[in-house]
């Protein structure tokens, strides 16, 4: 049968093809096999989290932010990035680039890092085929950061930056697991974080959005609840009687201090209710992407004082800043940063 | 007894039961016995040796949202007869007027500029009674149509510009942080009510509750054709304003309190018609009571079925939807 000996034939040459090629190829967090151009100089990122990353392995490929830095936020930056224009959101919820723009920029990559559900898989998919531009997904997942890097440098064809970057972000969550393995159960605070302008959105076991305190083993109050974000009722809440607050919301951690409801939680009660640093990005939750290493540093040191209580915040902060945002912040950011009523203690 | 007295005293009866098993029932366990101590003890104001968590309950959380829920469920359920005999259609809501998407977008609005609880409460009442003065001033000015007609069309109209602006705002808002929040909100509840909030909130719904009551046996003149009231010496032009300005006042009021509620509004009248028949005097009073146990009854499901909140919203239209397609082919009274 020669026709099929032909058939095989291609076939094989195909495979060997394949083979020939796959060095350069990278396998997504999807499973998605991304071939990228041979140099990779103009990188756009989809959204926050890519767009982070991207800038922490070579800050001169990032094309633009999703939202331009406002100056409050561009002040711990250098200027070149601090100017570079806004581009939009490709994915997620809700478009707000326009392929057009992306195309116009000349981009050799697309990259987008947080949810990878079949939605976001194929969007990837549809706009790789539109554009012509390999365009790679990955996890968001804070733990999976170190392989995303990696990814990203072998794609970027910067092995070397992300391979160091990698190896510190590793060494930083062993660190943090070593630490958190020394408290004891009983040691491990009730807690509870609030979001919202009433305090009231929180989310269960496996939301991304406490991430951080699944990292920290804490004992999330609201655990049973689903995965992704709900509303709880203030009765539910005195029922659960967190010791710890930990919140995002600045209107928030105002009101609660004298509201009778949260007064009556022993968190408020004992002056625990803490809120997040927010600059240049989120550090508990929101954008889900690097930053939030520091938000484990933070409310590791709230939640377990005694396990976290030599850690040096400050030297976190600037390594954090000068291996991801490149600049060390000013001394005086730095007092702005953990000096802010409610970061580290009540007012 | 009569059948119209007889469903005026069974509706206050379970109003009155639902409201003692709202007070009894929640996810903090409080027994018979300490929520009459707690009660007690704020009537006249004695001490007593309870844990202080089970007067922040009954006082602090379950009481306000028990009274937040018989309001807004009075105020909704109201708007919506007065509108829908006014307008003389029975698929009218109090939003017809664009009240609750005004609303909406001034509470979208103060969330995408970060304001605290109170500003985006202030934010959305300010936001309802805007889009309603809005409607009416250019609606009424619209010369050679029926005036309900040009009021209707214009509310129509006016509520797409607002939905757009909401969407707009939506589309801005930071995906991670705001735009949670403005879904949550725009599902309604009643879970965040705090004492302060319904002491802002209820001057604003009495203000448009009571005239509405006092003038609920005149209203039955604003069902006949302009000319026809007028022959009978009715101004049904300021009669009707007034009517929209208290509806309008009330359901802002309830809106800025617990975010958008469907359904109440649109399936109570209908409800309290069937029972009453169609006089606004005995009407009216009735719809808000019925909208009141509803609201009630619904609020007590959304917080106790499960650990974490159900949204009222959602609950309203699953009963909403067979109740009113039952309730149209039960219903032989025109209207």
């Amino acid at each position: 049968m020669p026709l099929v000996r032909t058939a095989a034939g291609s076939v094989l040459a195909l495979m060997l093809c394949a083979t020939a090629q796959a060095q350069s190829d990278v396998v997504d967090g999807t499973g998605r096999t991304i071939r990228p151009p041979a140099r990779v100089e103009r990188v756009y990122a989809a959204g926050p989290p890519a767009s982070l990353l991207v800038y922490a392995i070579a800050p001169d490929k990032l094309l633009g932010w999703t939202r331009a830095l406002r100056p409050r936020e561009a002040q711990f930056f250098d200027a070149r990035a601090a100017a570079l224009p806004e581009l939009g959101r490709l994915t997620g919820r809700g478009n707000t680039a326009n392929v057009e723009v992306v195309l116009g920029a000349k981009a050799d990559l697309i990259v987008d890092v947080g949810f990878i559900a079949g939605t976001y898989t194929s969007l990837a998919e549809r706009v790789q085929v539109q554009t012509g531009i390999p365009y790679a997904l990955f996890d968001g997942r804070l733990e999976v950061t170190p392989a995303t890097l990696r990814a990203l440098g072998r794609l970027m064809g910067d092995r070397a930056a992300a391979e160091a970057l990698a190896e510190w972000f590793e060494s930083e969550l062993a660190e943090i697991r070593r630490r958190v393995a020394r408290v004891a159960p009983e040691e491990r605070p009730a807690a509870y974080y609030g979001r919202g302008p009433a305090g009231l959105q929180t989310g269960g076991r496996g939301s991304i959005n406490l991430e951080v305190l699944e990292l920290l083993g804490a004992e999330n109050v609201a655990a049973e609840a689903r995965a992704g974000l709900v509303t709880v009722s203030p009765e539910q809440l005195l029922l659960w009687n967190p010791q710890v607050i930990l919140t995002t919301d600045p209107n928030f951690w105002r009101r609660a201090w004298d509201d009778p409801l949260w007064k009556a939680v022993d968190a408020v009660a004992q002056r625990r209710l803490y809120l997040s640093p927010h600059l240049p990005f989120g550090w508990f939750d929101f954008p889900p992407g690097p930053n939030r290493l520091l938000g484990a540093w933070w409310a590791g040191r709230l939640l377990y004082p005694k396990a976290f209580g030599d850690v040096e915040l400050a030297q976190k902060v600037i390594e954090f800043h000068r291996r991801i945002y490149h600049r060390a912040p000013s001394l005086a950011q730095l007092e702005a940063l953990l000096g802010e009523p409610g970061v580290l203690g009540p007012r | 007894m009569s059948a119209r007295s007889f469903a005026y005293l069974a509706t206050a009866a379970v109003l009155l039961a639902l409201v003692a098993l709202a007070f009894a029932v929640g996810r903090y366990p409080i027994s018979l016995g300490e929520l009459a101590t707690v009660l007690a003890s704020f009537v006249v104001d004695s001490p007593h040796d309870l844990a202080p968590n089970v007067e922040t309950i009954v006082l602090q959380v379950r009481g306000p949202r028990v009274l937040a829920a018989l309001l807004v469920g009075a105020a909704l359920a109201g708007a919506g007869t007065a509108y829908q005999g006014m307008f003389r259609n029975p698929l009218v809501s109090p939003d017809i007027l664009g009240v609750s998407t005004g609303a909406a977008l001034g509470a979208v609005l103060a969330i995408f500029l970060s304001l605290g609880v109170l500003g985006i409460q202030l934010f959305a009442f300010a936001g309802g009674l805007a889009a309603v003065g809005m409607v009416y001033s250019v609606g009424s000015r619209l010369r050679g149509h029926d005036p309900l007609l040009a009021l209707v069309l214009t509310g129509v109209v006016l509520g797409t510009l607002l939905g757009s602006a909401i969407a707009l705002l939506k589309y801005l808002a930071d995906p991670y942080n705001q735009l949670p929040a403005i879904t949550f909100w725009l599902l309604g509840s009643l879970a965040a009510i705090a004492p302060g909030d319904l002491a802002i909130a209820a001057p604003f719904a009495l203000a448009g509750l009571v005239p509405l009551l006092l003038l609920r046996w005149r209203m039955n003149l604003l069902a006949l054709p302009d000319d026809e009231a007028r022959a009978l010496g009715v101004n049904t032009r300021r009669l009707r304003a007034i009517v929209v300005a208290a509806a309008t006042l009330m359901t802002a009021a309830a809106v800025a309190l617990s975010g958008i509620i469907g359904w109440v509004g649109l399936l109570v009248p209908h409800a309290a018609r069937l029972l009453v028949g169609p006089d606004f005097g005995r009407l009216l009073p009735l719809a808000m009571l019925i909208g009141a146990a509803f609201l009630l009854a619904v609020d007590l499901l959304c917080r106790t079925l499960a650990t974490i909140e159900i949204p009222p919203g959602v609950l309203t239209s699953l009963v909403g939807t067979p109740v009113f397609l039952w309730l149209f082919a039960v219903s032989r009274r025109t209207w």
